[in-house]
Parts: structure tokens; C-alpha cells; sequence
């Protein structure tokens, strides 16, 4: 039988998707429903001191308004990853701790009714002075929660740094950024006795029922989250959103479905961000260009609500052999919308510091820059000191090279000109950790020759469905045909969400476990298997996806425009589940790199603190005629610790992208472009 | 409430007549998903900045969500999913799934009718921003990749399917011209 993993196919819900067919959270038909609105906080500082709901009450079918005076009591407990979270407690007093944070939910007949009530809601604050300033050197600045990506000091960094031929010391800064997936976040809840229904567009429908679960201090059984089609998610749908917790509260109130779909607006403002960071990079090396020293610091914002880590140093700890190497990550607590995960995060923001940096040592040192990476091409983990489980990075490279006929650049700033346009090329190494987390997977034999396999798993776009689909056809040994994938419904049991590039990896060691055992008696009945015990079995190595990714752009000198015109990314993701997707999957990232690299920008007034370009036409995301024909492809890998050899490719596309971008304007005019987005008048001449 | 606020409207959606009573501030969009039940078009921002409610209205493509219903009244709307009518895919449709030109699929309903009504465009000679000679005697527009971006820059997509897209119309656009 030929193996269907690693077979290119195109996506399994394909003619749903081009048809209009696939529904998604808010296009689900459900009788009696209700719609509501949500109304957020315009001050970034205070407490509420009034909402006049009898100005709405009687407006054409309005239902009624949820506010701090109302709303069900919630579990305070509740949190994720990052501990207990201030951001799930909605509605539970007046404290206003960031503009954007919902104070009421306006429930009526009908979804003009709700929005023109919302619109028409008194809310009257009393402002405190606010704090959205973010410094790298602000008083509040204190040592980031070490869950993962601590703090590490090899080495001796000032003796090495001392004893440099060349040394770089420079900072580099990024903007807060905005996930921006195409679909609002949008819930629809009722009730059914004691037991909450809930659709909901999310990442992972189990973790959110467990979340929703203990805010309203249920048992988790009586919690049901389903989310079969996810306009993207990026990190944005990581949490319970508050979409979900509202819509839950008003379906309690009001006795029906109420459906909550966030404006694009309240996207930007209530939802996930990555933080504003600032990073220190100082490098030493010797006059041949191997490192002594690698020193990199970045400083985040974050909340008081809840604690959250952009883990910026992830591939200094992996990428280069130094002979000492030190970071360390500082928060500083703000007024702000809480931040968290945007694809790639820490990695993303990290490369872009570490790999410029890498780019002006080359410089420094009149070496080409594709050598300078080869030279320091560690044997070991650069700080653990344990071995890589694989590691193709110099593969990437070198393939990437040749392609992009690397050896016949002038390694010499502003060399290339046509016509008024300056040319420039840059290029950027990237790694992204592997791994995987617990999770169970149920298979039943059918009479009829099928086998059901479910797992709650989600696809935001990924292409889950389809790959899992290979991947239980050749666990089960059979043809694809029969197999029926269930997924997408906390109900199936506890698995992993998509995230952290271990979506594809968490459900295939599940799929695969439950696979063997099912063939182990014959392949009849049904096995549920968790993998939480074979996970903790694994050895300890270093295990990384590794990428290198080549940009040629254009700058136009008079204007500051900057154009991709080329963009070619080689990648060493493991194995490869179905070329077609993966392509996609890396091709979309890096178009996220270079939408990164030139356009978004996330802007606060100083005097509000609010995010002032909360829309499409304010925050601008790569368009169509921003982006290239781009090329992508897949260097042979196998992580040997995970089943079927996978690594994961969710995030790795973003990586490494904007330092190549950022290079290759460095190179095409000889000025550092430090601070992202490269905008027109930081390239203006 | 009295009847100012309301109005009775006829569509023809998909081919199917509709008659409804629509809030006057309902969009085409939000008549289209809430009261005939066609989803196809997605509401991303309601401003009219990412495309993806584009819908065909007598053959031109419109953002939905600046549309008020009301002001589509007679109007016969395309949504993509009439865009294969009952029987096969159409070419663009097969191109998207075959060549992989989405991900996620939210974007997909408008990005397929904005691609019809931008072929039908180029057809009818329309220049664009990225057309060299845009002289009323100049040569019809030739269709290459930077024309499609800049046509199609009004549907954004996050995943980044753009490459793929872009491929799905060229191809789609070579192969009608090989047909005449």
C-alpha cells in the first residue's frame, strides 16, 4: 500500500471552502437567536463611574445590558498557561486597567438592533493617569517570568567581549503587532439545562472548555466547545476570548442563544497582540568570524492581569557555537492591552535582532555573510550542551545559496542600482523548537471497514484535516478512504491546541499511539489512548526546525519604498506530511515576515494611550500587490524522537523573514534599518 | 416598530428571487448571511478594508458591507456559492482547490468573486494602477502577475495565499483565452 503521508494533496475541505459551504463560528444557524454587542473602555486608566442603561432599554428590541452590576460571578481562579488571567474577569467591577477592556454586552432581537444600542450606551468614566509609555529602561522594568526561555550566562561574555576583534553592540526595536486573522472572533452560547453549548472560533476547543468551565465553576463535562471551520487564528485564538465569556453570560441571563461577534475594531483592541520589545544584541568575534560572545537582552511590555513571556532569546541559545553566551528578559508592566502569543512568538521579534546583528558583524568583519553562519555552525547546543536530535540548517543555507546565486553578490553595500532604484539582498538563518504535549486520541474499528478517529484537534487553516487524515491512514495501514476524522469539539477528549508549531506533532504521536494499540488487538473495537506518559519518555536533546531564508529588494531612494521582489526560503521542518500545505504553510509565514518587516505597526496616542489605527486601513497587513511569487521548498529531515518523524511548520515561515528584508535594505543602501517597520521615512533620503 | 425603518426588497440571489423586509440600515451583507442564510460572504471588518464580502452585483464586484440592502433593491447578486451554479466547479474554483490558493478559507468566497468580476474587468478593457498605457487608445491591458496583484489588492488574506492565488487566475485567464 503506498504511504499517503508525504504524498502532496490538495485540502480535504476544498470544495467546501471555495463553494461558501464551510460555516465558521458566527455562520451557524440557530434558532432564537439573540445577537450582542460589545461596548469597550475608551480610557486606559480608571474606573467606571456610570452606564446609564435606561437611555437603551427601550430602543427597538433591545433585550437588556450586561454590566459589572450584573453579570454572572466569575471564578477568579481561572487561567492558562501563564497562571491565573485578569483578562478572563469580565465584567466584575469598574476597574478600567486598559482601553479596549469590554465594560458591557447590549443583547437584542437583532444584530442592528445590538449595534446601535451599543453605540448608544452612556458610559461615563472616572480617568486615572496612565501609564503606556514603554522604555526599555522603565522604572517598572523587572526580571520576566521564567517558564520557559530563562535566563542563561556560558561563559565569561565581558572577558570575551573584551578580547574581540570586532564587537557589535546595537539595539533593535519592534512595535506592538496585531494578529489579524481574516475572522472575527465570534461565539454563539446557550444553555441546555445545567450544560453549556458553545461554538466558538478558537485554537484548541478542549483547553477553552476547561477555561470556560472553571469561570462559571461548572464541571467540565457540562461544558461543550465546537470550532469545525477557524478563520486563522495566529495566537489571537489561544485564549478564551471574550466573545466566548460573554456570550455565555448573556445565553445565562436572557434564557437563549446569544451569538457575540467581535467588529474588527474590538479585534485589534480586545484581543492578542504581540508587545512592543527592545533588544540589546552585543557580539564579539575574533578577526576570522568565530563568535566569542553573544550577549542578547530584550525587554517586553506586558500587563498586571496576567504575566506573559516573549521568549526573544530562544535562538541565541541555539543557532551559533559561542564561547559564552548570556541573556536575560525584563517585562514592563503597563496600561495596556494584555499582550500574548502572534504567530512566532519571541522567536520572530528575536531573529529579527540576532540576525541583523549577525549581518553587521559580517559587515564589520568584510566577511560574506552566508560564511560568517557557516563558520559558527555548533556541534552541540550551543548552552545545554546536549546533542541535536537533527540539525539541517547548513543544508538550508547552502541549498538557498545556490539557488539564489548567492556566490555572485557583492558583499559591498549600495553596489547595485536600476535605474533610480537601489537593489540589495540579505539573508537571514532561523531555527523554531519541536516538540510536542500530551494529548488523547480515540479510534473505533467500524463494521463497515472504517475506522473513526477523533481527536480535538482544530484547523485554523493549517490543513489539519487533511494531514491527519494521512497520518491515521498509514498508522492503520489503510487507504485514506477509510478513514473518518472527527475533530474540532472539546468533547473529543484532552489534546493540544494549535499552537506553538506542536499542533500536527502532539496529535500525530496520539494518532499514531492509538493506532498501534488498535492493531495490536486486531484492529477491532476501540482504543483511547493519552500520550502523556510515552511524551515524558522522550530524551532530552535539542530538537529544532531549522530555516534560511534569501530576500532581494528594491528601495526607492526619493520615496523611501521599499519592494520584495524575490523572496526564497529553505526549510528543515522534519518530515514533510503533504508537501502542497506545508509549502503553503511556510509561504504564508514568511508573506507574515514581510508584512512584519515593512508594514504593521500597532500606534498609541501618548496622550489617550489608545491604539489609534484599529482598522485594515490604519494597520496595514501585506497585500496582494506587496508580495512576490515566493519560493519555498523543503531540504530531506526526520526528527527521530517523534512519531512519523515530524517536526511542525506553523511558525517557522515567520521567522527568520524580516532580518533578511532588513538586510537586504541594509544592503541595497548601505543604512541599518534597526527599528521595524522599515518604514518610508526611515529609508528616505 | 413603524414601517419608516423598514422596507420591503426583492433580490435575486444565486439566481433565486427573494422578497424580504429588511431594517433599512441592514447591508446587502448582513441580508445576504442573516436572512437568506447565504454565508459564502464573510464579514472580516464591515469597513470595506479586506474584501471579504465581495459579492457580484449585476456582474460587478462589490464589498457587501458598504452596501445597504436597500440600495441593492432589483439587483441580481452572485455569491460564491453560485458561482458553479448546481453542476461543476468553475475553473477558478478547481484552480483554488488544485493549487492550494487558501488556507484558512475566510477570505476564499470573496477573493473568487472579486477574481471573477477583475477578469470581466480586464475583459472589458478596464486599466488598472499597474497598467503602463491607460490612453483611451491604448492596447488592451495584458494580465500578468503584477496586474492581478494590484486588482486583487482590495482582498486581503492573512494565511498568505496570495502566490497561490495569483496562479489560480493567471491560469484560469490562460486557459479561457486558449478556448476563445
Amino acid at each position: 500500500m503506498k504511504n499517503a503521508v508525504g504524498v502532496a494533496q490538495p485540502r480535504i475541505e476544498g470544495r467546501a471552502k471555495v463553494t461558501g459551504a464551510a460555516r465558521y463560528a458566527a455562520d451557524v444557524p440557530i434558532p432564537g437567536l439573540a445577537f450582542g454587542a460589545v461596548v469597550l473602555a475608551t480610557v486606559s486608566l480608571g474606573r467606571i463611574r456610570d452606564i446609564d442603561v435606561s437611555a437603551v432599554q427601550d430602543m427597538a428590541g433591545v433585550l437588556g445590558v450586561i454590566d459589572h452590576r450584573n453579570a454572572p460571578r466569575l471564578n477568579p481562579k481561572a487561567g492558562g498557561f501563564f497562571g491565573p488571567d485578569g483578562q478572563l474577569q469580565l465584567l466584575q467591577d469598574e476597574v478600567i486597567p486598559f482601553a479596549g477592556r469590554p465594560v458591557a454586552l447590549v443583547v437584542a432581537e437583532t444584530l442592528e438592533q445590538a449595534q446601535a444600542a451599543a453605540e448608544a450606551l452612556p458610559v461615563t468614566y472616572d480617568e486615572e493617569p496612565h501609564d503606556t509609555g514603554f522604555t526599555a529602561d522603565h522604572p517598572a522594568s523587572r526580571p520576566a517570568v521564567a517558564i520557559f526561555d530563562e535566563p542563561v550566562n556560558v561563559g565569561d561574555v565581558e572577558a570575551e567581549l573584551a578580547a574581540s576583534s570586532v564587537v557589535v553592540e546595537e539595539q533593535y526595536c519592534t512595535p506592538e503587532e496585531h494578529c489579524s486573522a481574516m475572522e472575527p472572533h465570534s461565539a454563539t452560547a446557550w444553555w441546555e439545562g445545567e450544560r453549556l453549548e458553545a461554538i466558538d472560533s478558537n485554537q484548541g476547543p478542549f483547553s477553552i472548555a476547561v477555561t470556560l468551565a472553571t469561570l462559571f465553576s461548572l464541571s467540565p463535562d457540562l461544558v461543550h466547545v465546537r470550532t469545525e471551520h477557524v478563520g486563522g487564528g495566529f495566537g489571537s485564538k489561544g485564549l478564551c476570548g471574550p466573545q466566548l465569556i460573554l456570550a455565555a453570560m448573556a445565553a445565562l441571563l436572557f434564557g437563549r442563544p446569544v451569538r457575540v461577534t467581535l467588529t474588527r475594531a474590538q479585534v485589534f483592541l480586545a484581543t492578542a497582540m504581540r508587545p512592543a520589545i527592545n533588544q540589546l544584541i552585543r557580539i564579539g568575534a575574533d578577526a576570522d568570524g568565530r563568535l566569542r560572545a553573544i550577549h542578547h537582552e530584550a525587554a517586553f511590555e506586558i500587563s498586571p492581569l496576567v504575566e506573559y513571556l516573549e521568549g526573544c532569546t530562544e535562538l541565541t541559545k541555539t543557532l551559533y557555537a559561542a564561547r559564552s553566551i548570556r541573556t536575560r528578559l525584563s517585562a514592563v508592566p503597563l496600561d495596556i492591552l494584555p499582550p500574548y502569543s502572534m504567530r512566532g512568538p519571541g522567536a520572530t521579534p528575536g531573529s529579527f535582532a540576532l540576525e541583523s546583528a549577525m549581518d553587521e558583524l559580517a559587515e564589520r568583519l568584510g566577511m560574506d555573510p552566508l560564511e560568517l553562519r557557516l563558520r559558527n555552525e555548533p556541534v552541540a547546543g550551543p548552552v545545554s550542551g546536549l546533542p541535536f536530535s537533527s540539525r539541517n540548517l547548513v543544508a538550508c543555507l547552502r541549498e538557498g545559496a545556490r539557488r539564489f546565486s548567492w556566490d555572485t553578490r557583492d558583499h559591498r553595500p549600495r553596489m547595485r542600482r536600476e535605474g533610480a532604484l537601489l537593489v540589495g539582498t540579505g539573508l537571514a538563518a532561523t531555527s523554531f523548537s519541536a516538540g510536542a504535549f500530551p494529548s488523547s486520541a480515540t479510534i473505533t474499528a467500524e463494521t463497515d471497514g472504517t475506522f473513526t478517529v477523533a481527536i480535538g484537534a482544530t484547523d485554523l487553516g493549517t490543513g489539519a484535516r487533511t494531514a491527519l487524515t494521512a497520518i491515521a491512514a498509514d498508522a492503520l495501514a489503510v487507504g485514506t478512504e477509510r478513514i473518518r476524522l472527527r475533530i474540532s469539539d472539546s468533547g473529543l477528549g484532552p489534546a493540544w491546541g494549535a499552537g506553538g508549531s506542536r499542533g500536527t506533532t502532539s496529535w500525530v504521536w496520539a494518532i499514531t499511539e492509538a493506532a498501534e494499540k488498535l492493531r495490536g488487538q486486531e484492529c477491532r473495537g476501540t482504543v483511547t489512548v493519552d500520550t502523556t506518559r510515552s511524551l515524558g519518555e522522550l530524551s532530552s536533546r535539542e530538537r529544532h526546525s531549522f530555516s534560511a531564508v534569501f530576500a532581494e529588494v528594491t528601495v526607492d531612494p526619493v520615496t523611501g519604498e521599499v519592494r520584495v521582489r524575490r523572496l526564497l526560503g529553505m526549510f528543515a521542518v522534519g518530515r514533510v506530511v503533504n508537501p502542497l500545505m506545508a509549502r503553503s504553510q511556510v509561504i504564508g509565514g514568511m508573506i507574515g515576515g514581510l508584512s512584519m518587516a515593512l508594514h504593521e505597526e500597532g500606534i498609541r496616542d501618548p496622550v489617550s494611550g489608545r491604539h489609534v489605527n484599529a482598522d485594515f486601513a490604519g494597520y496595514h497587513i501585506a497585500a496582494h500587490a506587496d508580495v512576490p511569487d515566493i519560493e519555498a521548498d523543503f531540504v530531506p529531515d526526520y526528527e527521530p524522537g517523534i512519531p512519523m518523524g515530524v517536526k511542525g511548520a506553523g511558525e517557522i515561515g515567520n521567522v527568520g523573514t524580516a532580518a533578511a528584508i532588513a538586510n537586504a535594505v541594509w544592503h541595497a543602501t548601505g543604512v541599518r534599518q534597526r527599528s521595524l517597520p522599515i518604514r518610508l521615512d526611515r529609508v528616505l533620503e | 416598530m413603524t414601517n419608516h425603518h423598514r422596507s420591503v426588497i426583492s433580490l435575486q440571489v444565486n439566481g433565486v428571487p427573494h422578497r424580504l423586509s429588511v431594517d433599512n440600515r441592514t447591508t446587502l451583507l448582513d441580508a445576504l448571511r442573516e436572512d437568506i442564510g447565504h454565508t459564502g460572504p464573510k464579514k472580516g471588518c464591515d469597513h470595506g478594508q479586506c474584501g471579504a464580502c465581495t459579492v457580484l452585483l449585476d456582474g460587478r464586484r462589490v464589498v457587501s458591507c458598504l452596501t445597504l440592502a436597500v440600495a441593492a433593491e432589483g439587483a441580481e447578486i452572485t455569491t460564491a456559492e453560485g458561482l458553479a451554479g448546481d453542476g461543476e466547479l468553475l475553473p477558478l474554483q478547481q484552480a483554488f482547490i488544485r493549487l492550494d490558493g487558501f488556507q484558512c478559507g475566510y477570505c476564499t468566497s470573496g477573493q473568487l468573486c472579486s477574481a471573477v468580476g477583475m477578469l470581466a474587468e480586464h475583459t472589458a478593457g478596464w486599466p488598472s494602477a499597474a497598467t503602463a498605457d491607460v490612453s483611451p487608445d491604448g492596447p488592451a491591458p495584458v494580465l500578468d502577475a503584477a496586474e492581478v496583484r494590484e486588482r486583487m489588492s482590495g482582498n486581503l488574506c492573512r494565511c498568505g495565499a496570495y502566490p497561490s492565488i495569483v496562479r489560480a487566475v493567471l491560469e484560469t485567464a490562460a486557459q479561457k483565452e486558449t478556448e476563445g
